[in-house]
């Protein structure tokens, strides 16, 4: 036991000595999780557009008065014609224009009834949609307000109301999200890098002739990053809770239980990917492509798991971050409580006993 | 020129006798570029929602049948108390709860107005708004078309209403995929070259093998171009095999001209090997390189615009993209390959690569040392 002790403190001098390494330890989820939060969201804002007006009354003055007061848009230029829409598009800044038919409030005051068309430019379908889309929004609002003092008849009033998240931020997806990305590449890369550099150092040899036990060299390796994780995550939900308003509505005991099993699983798949690479490098790619590309984007935190094709969605299933993220969503934003989330934490053990196995099977002892 | 040549020689017979990393290489971006680009995808089709109906009217039911029939909603159920739907909205089973008061169809006839709630599950914010938009819209259709049945014609005409067309240009069906996959392309092509390259270095400081370079005649400039120049071709030929895979399989537009896209990825791509460069100059372990080309990598890529446009993002942000290299070629290639943009339109970002290539490929030089 006293061997052990030893040996896990030495793991510690390795990564505490390496001051480089540690810095980034830890800023990279304090970077992480501002960049989410301010950076990347998926609202829009400030998108430049153009306006085609010909008619240039008080309905269509007050229109584009209401899109520009909004926040979401920015007038860049005013066109006089059609044809410069195109040239407008392809210098890449002006996103969407505006057009409104000539005589727009006559016709309007006539027949109670003006034509406007949103044309997007949707080489970026996603955000040419979502500007059509709060476009569109404004433009109905405006609408709306429009016939509020006509005295309408039988009007069926829509009254939404926001579960969960009242202010419709963006963060409280992306802190569940970011703590699952960081935890599963910080642990799953840093222990197959330690593992596999004892390998290529030759140092495994000598580790493997001492009286340490295999399970206790692969024990003791893991440790350090365990403690180094959970204060990641610590670090990520304080960074959230102070500075983003994200709360923890449910339990934190229950928060930090899923942590713990989703820590202990990203060590895992890190042994096993360690028993698998031959060389630092490999480890490393694997790592890398393997990883951080689909947990951003199966994990359902940046885009839906249910708008993706059936394919796909049984893919982002044994992707460890996808349970975690649901998990975090569950106790940190619904507050629910342990019985509706008992499944996503019986598949992170089970996930975590697989590895375990499966490393265990592959674990040479012998050098080749 | 000897002398380089042969170094790009051993290089190149490093890089493909090593079986074990060669698919990491070649084949595995490739696979990921085909599958992950289906995933990025914004557009709601499958809302779920619950309906409360505490009215059980027939105004009730058909405003419910209009929402059953939309395209965007998927109908999971229907119940009598709030608890239970509300149950649904908490194990996500349901992203809207549509909840009819007792009386809705009575208060609609005689007081003139009624309400409907709309209940949304906001976790994703995103979500909820659009969610929200349809729904509402759903709502005033369907609102209309009573008034014409209960007053005929005129029941309308004091509405005013705007007819609201909209027109997506370059891309009218909204295929996410043409956009999102020149992007996944240049992310995979920067962490092939960036990581081969610091990578590649690194491991002969550590195992100790440019010690025993450092003492022959090779000089330091030829050996930093012999490193990176056959890193340099694969990462075009990288690009230029994922633009191939792209184009049959997704029928990726490619609108402008390819020889400006090359001439613009082999200036970025300077850029890459030269950050490369200057990562394995400044760490003295694999695991150091790894760890600072994974933070720079995260966050770059997360700020380019890969998944959310670049003018969303506040001022700073967009300042710091200044030194991002992923940020121009983002931008570039969905440009060039999209939009058909010419060299004018991309001209500023051309010249600004180019110094930034300069200026990376210097410091990294004056950075390496043949000296330990």
């Amino acid at each position: 036991m006293k061997r052990f002790i030893g040996f896990i403190i030495k793991e510690f001098y390795h990564i505490f000595r390496d001051y480089r390494t540690l810095i980034i330890l830890f800023g990279i989820p304090v970077a992480q999780i501002l960049i989410f939060g301010y950076v990347v969201t998926n609202e829009i804002k400030n998108v430049k557009i153009a306006v085609l007006d010909e008619s240039k009354d008080v309905v269509t003055m007050s229109i584009v008065d209401k899109m520009l007061s909004s926040g979401y848009f920015i007038l860049d230029k005013e066109l006089s014609s059609v044809k410069q829409i195109e040239p407008v598009f392809r210098g890449g800044e002006v996103k969407e224009v505006i057009i409104f038919e000539p005589d727009f409030a006559k016709n309007l005051e006539k027949t109670g009834k003006a034509g406007i068309r949103i044309v997007a430019d949707a080489s970026d379908a996603n955000t040419g949609n979502l500007i059509a889309n709060y476009t569109r929004g404004i433009i109905m609002n405006y609408v709306a307000s429009m016939n509020q003092n006509l005295n309408i008849p039988y009007e069926i009033r829509a009254l939404p109301r926001m579960y969960f998240n009242q202010g419709l931020k963006a963060v409280y997806m992306f802190v569940p999200g970011t703590m699952a990305l960081i935890i599963i590449l910080i642990s799953a890369l840093m222990t197959s890098i330690t593992i596999t550099r004892e390998k290529e150092m030759g140092t495994m040899e000598t580790l493997l002739v001492s009286p340490l036990r295999p399970v206790h060299i692969i024990i003791g390796k893991v440790t350090p990053y365990v403690f180094l994780s959970f204060v990641d995550a610590l670090i990520i939900i304080l960074l959230g809770y102070f500075i983003f308003g994200v709360p923890v509505t449910g339990s934190l005991l229950l928060l930090m239980v899923a942590t713990v099993i989703y820590v202990s699983l990203a060590l895992s798949l890190g042994i096993f990917i360690s028993t698998v690479a031959t060389s630092q490098q490999m480890a490393m790619f694997i790592s890398m492509l393997a990883l951080m590309l689909p947990t951003i984007l199966l994990s359902g935190f940046i885009f839906p798991i249910e708008n993706m094709p059936v394919l796909l969605q049984w893919l982002s299933a044994i992707m460890p971050a996808r349970w975690f993220v649901a998990l975090l969503k569950d106790i940190m934003i619904r507050g629910n409580g342990i019985l509706f989330i008992w499944k996503e934490l019986l598949i992170l053990v089970g996930m975590t006993i697989l590895f375990i196995i499966l490393s265990i099977k592959r674990f040479k002892i012998r050098l080749e | 020129m000897k002398i380089i040549l042969s170094i790009i020689r051993k290089e190149f017979i490093q890089i493909f006798r090593n079986r074990v990393m060669l698919p990491f290489i070649f084949i595995v971006p490739i696979i990921q570029m085909i599958v992950l680009v289906f995933a990025a995808n914004l557009e709601m089709k499958e809302i779920k929602f619950v309906v409360v109906d505490n009215d059980l009217s027939s105004t009730s039911r058909r405003l419910t049948s209009e929402f059953t029939g939309s395209r965007f909603f998927n109908f999971r159920g229907s119940s009598f108390d709030m608890q239970s739907a509300e149950a649904m909205l908490a194990k996500d089973d349901a992203d809207l709860i549509i909840h009819f008061n007792h009386g809705f169809e009575k208060d609609l006839r005689m007081k003139n107005s009624a309400p409907v709630q709309l209940l949304v599950n906001a976790v994703n914010s995103t979500k909820a708004s659009l969610v929200n938009a349809y729904a509402g819209n759903i709502i005033m259709d369907f609102n209309r078309k009573i008034r014409m049945e209960w007053l005929g014609a005129e029941g309308n005409s004091r509405v005013k209403s705007l007819d609201i067309s909209t027109a997506f240009w370059y891309n009218p069906e909204l295929n996410y995929k043409i956009y999102m996959l020149p992007g996944i392309l240049v992310i995979l092509v920067t962490i092939i070259g960036m990581f081969l390259t610091a990578l590649n270095l690194v491991r002969e400081k550590e195992l100790g093998t440019s010690e025993q370079i450092n003492v022959t005649p090779i000089r330091k400039f030829h050996f930093i171009f012999g490193k990176l120049f056959p890193f340099w071709v694969i990462a075009l030929f990288e690009l230029a095999f994922g633009l191939t895979v792209g184009k049959f399989f997704f029928h990726l537009p490619i609108l402008g001209s390819l020889g400006l896209l090359f001439l613009f990825a082999s200036v970025y791509l300077l850029v890459v090997l030269g950050i490369g460069l200057l990562i394995s100059a400044l760490s003295s372990s694999q695991q150091q390189v790894m760890f600072l080309s994974f933070f720079f990598m995260l966050t770059f890529i997360l700020m380019s615009g890969i998944f959310t446009p670049v003018e969303s993002m506040p001022q700073w942000a967009q300042t710091v993209n200044i030194i991002n290299p992923f940020a121009y070629f983002m931008k570039v290639i969905r440009m060039i390959l999209l939009k058909g943009s010419g060299f004018r339109d991309i001209a500023c970002d051309f010249y600004s690569i180019l110094v930034y290539a300069g200026l990376i490929l210097s410091l990294a030089v004056w950075r390496y040392r043949k000296v330990s």
